[in-house]
């Protein structure tokens, strides 16, 4: 299973093993990890899953669709180029050793 | 002394509740006995994901049965409380299988149970409900072999589930009693954009019908008879006509219930006995916008937020309970997004092109912002949400301008 290691805005670090398919929010939220709080569940409609995935590995997601291209417009803290909503990102294999950055604020 | 917290009820709120004991630093027992033969899971995506095939149960869980573990909270599923009271020293839960479980303090949230027809026919095979995973199941094990699906209410779980029903091609008629769709939760510009949606998507759409008995045969639903005495045919029927709250274990303990059953708290989630809280589906609240009167909000949004209120409230706090009441309901490819309450809205604004299947609805009263709905309009419903968080302003004259983003013109 890969693992995924998330990382506080405290700096605080988790390292997890993620059940593939699972989203890199389920992981967290199903484990406890805090600051990803993730109220609907994960149908892209809450915008509080926000973090930034470390630039290693950004270009190993799919696209975002439009949808959470606008939820991260609305998001609590700032948009960053590696900003995604971790309810949209599938843990995969190859993404073992995946580093995200938990966004400062989530509401 | 250990304290003993006893949660009853192991949905969203009650799940939450042992989650924000043990994160505000409470070190007694804490312990969630639920009905459900699961552990706490997630509930929207059954009539959404979960029925489309989208989702699978390991992905419903709220948390690992690890993390459970990890933080020293007791699950006991499948066993139901069927006594409550109080002793001296503390209280006493025994439940079905004669376990007691002692407590000091005490968090219902025992949530709602679908309402249930009443006509002829109600007890065939085949007339199905939308509450548990146990009720998802049923209806996916039956999904290949239904060809006419009928829907009874449009509300969000009838329409969600009639919007499943279309992907997959079945024949699918929705019998809604009112006038206009979903009506308790948006206004009727949302309605009607819903009704055409789904007439578009193929399912008949029949308001102010009522349904006067279920036909069957060898014991298994084949139609549904309305009050003009016309039938549809069915091999299945959906009944999404909403939800009772089940309020009834706060008898016991002498707890206010409103008229509704549902259990009367306070803005700190307490009940008429400060020692026991409820929240969730079952309770009855304090509008949390500061707006006049009392409320039900069966969402996930206010199981969550009145849950970790009433954690505090259990630890001895005294914080009131605010929070913006937001929904959500995925219908076909529309995602529509709620936030506030509209009620006594006195002036709308539409944003958008409802050809383009994109717009929300700005509701007002007195010139200032109150609620939105919104379909496949994100940034608007965003805006709005964060605006009536902060208790902000969204002037109606200015919003009227589609081009205009939102949250350029937020105002005090």
């Amino acid at each position: 299973m890969p693992h995924v290691t998330y990382i506080s805005p405290d700096g605080t670090e988790t390292t997890l093993e993620a059940r593939v398919g699972d989203s890199v929010m389920e992981t967290a939220v199903k484990n406890g990890v805090k600051g990803i709080v993730a109220e609907c569940g994960g149908s892209c409609a809450c915008a509080t899953c926000h973090v930034y995935v470390d630039a290693a590995f950004i270009d190993k997601f799919d696209e975002m669709g439009p949808l959470e291209d606008d939820m991260l417009d609305g998001t609590a803290a700032e948009r960053l180029p590696v900003s995604r909503l971790s309810c949209q990102l599938k843990m995969r294999e190859d993404l073992d050793g995946l580093r995200i950055n938990i966004a400062p604020e989530q509401y | 002394m250990t304290e003993h917290i006893l949660i009853v009820g192991g949905g969203q709120a009650g799940m939450q509740i042992a989650v924000s004991l043990r994160e505000d630093g409470f070190e007694g027992s804490v312990t969630i006995v639920g009905e459900e033969h699961h552990g706490p899971y997630q509930r929207p995506p059954l009539s959404k994901a979960y029925l489309a095939g989208e989702a699978d149960e390991e992905s419903l869980e709220l948390r690992l049965p690890q993390f459970y573990v990890d933080n020293k909270i007791v699950v006991i599923p499948s066993e139901k409380v069927v006594s409550l009271s109080w002793g001296a020293e503390h209280g006493v839960a025994v439940t079905d299988t004669g376990r007691e479980l002692p407590f000091h303090k005490l968090a219902l949230t025992t949530g709602a149970d679908p309402k249930r027809l009443t006509c002829d026919g109600a007890d065939l095979d085949g007339v199905l409900y939308m509450r548990g995973l146990d009720d998802a199941n049923e209806l996916k094990a039956r999904w290949a072999d239904i060809n006419d699906i009928v829907v009874i209410g449009g509300g969000f779980i009838g329409l969600e589930v009639a919007a499943v029903a279309r992907k997959y091609n079945k024949n699918v008629t929705v019998v809604h009693s009112r006038d206009r769709l979903m009506s308790r939760a948006v206004g009727p510009v949302v309605s009607d954009f819903f009704l055409e949606a789904h007439t578009k998507r193929g399912a008949k759409v029949l308001l102010e019908k009522r349904l006067t008995k279920l036909h069957g045969e060898n014991g298994t639903v084949t139609g549904v008879e309305l009050q003009d005495g016309n039938v549809i045919p069915a091999d299945a029927v959906m009944v999404g006509i909403g939800v009772a709250p089940r309020g009834e274990l706060a008898d016991q303990l002498g707890l206010e219930r409103a008229e509704n059953g549902a259990i009367v708290v306070d803005s700190h989630a307490r009940t008429s006995d400060p020692r026991v809280v409820a929240c969730g589906d079952v309770a009855y609240l304090p509008h949390p916008l500061g707006g006049e009167g009392m409320v039900m909000l069966e969402s996930v949004q206010n199981a969550v937020d009145q849950a970790k209120l009433a954690a505090k409230s259990l630890l001895g706090g005294e914080e009131e309970y605010r929070a913006v009441p937001w929904f959500w309901s995925d219908q076909a490819d529309l995602k529509l997004q709620m936030a506030g309450l509209l009620q006594g809205y006195d002036q709308q604004v539409v944003r958008g092109n409802l050809d383009e299947d994109k717009f929300s609805v700005l509701y007002y009263k007195n010139g200032r912002i109150i609620a939105v709905d919104a379909v496949n309009d994100v940034l608007d419903y965003m805006a709005v949400r964060r605006a009536l968080t902060a208790g902000q302003n969204i002037p109606a004259d200015l919003a009227a301008d589609s081009a205009v983003a939102l949250k350029t013109i937020v105002t005090d």
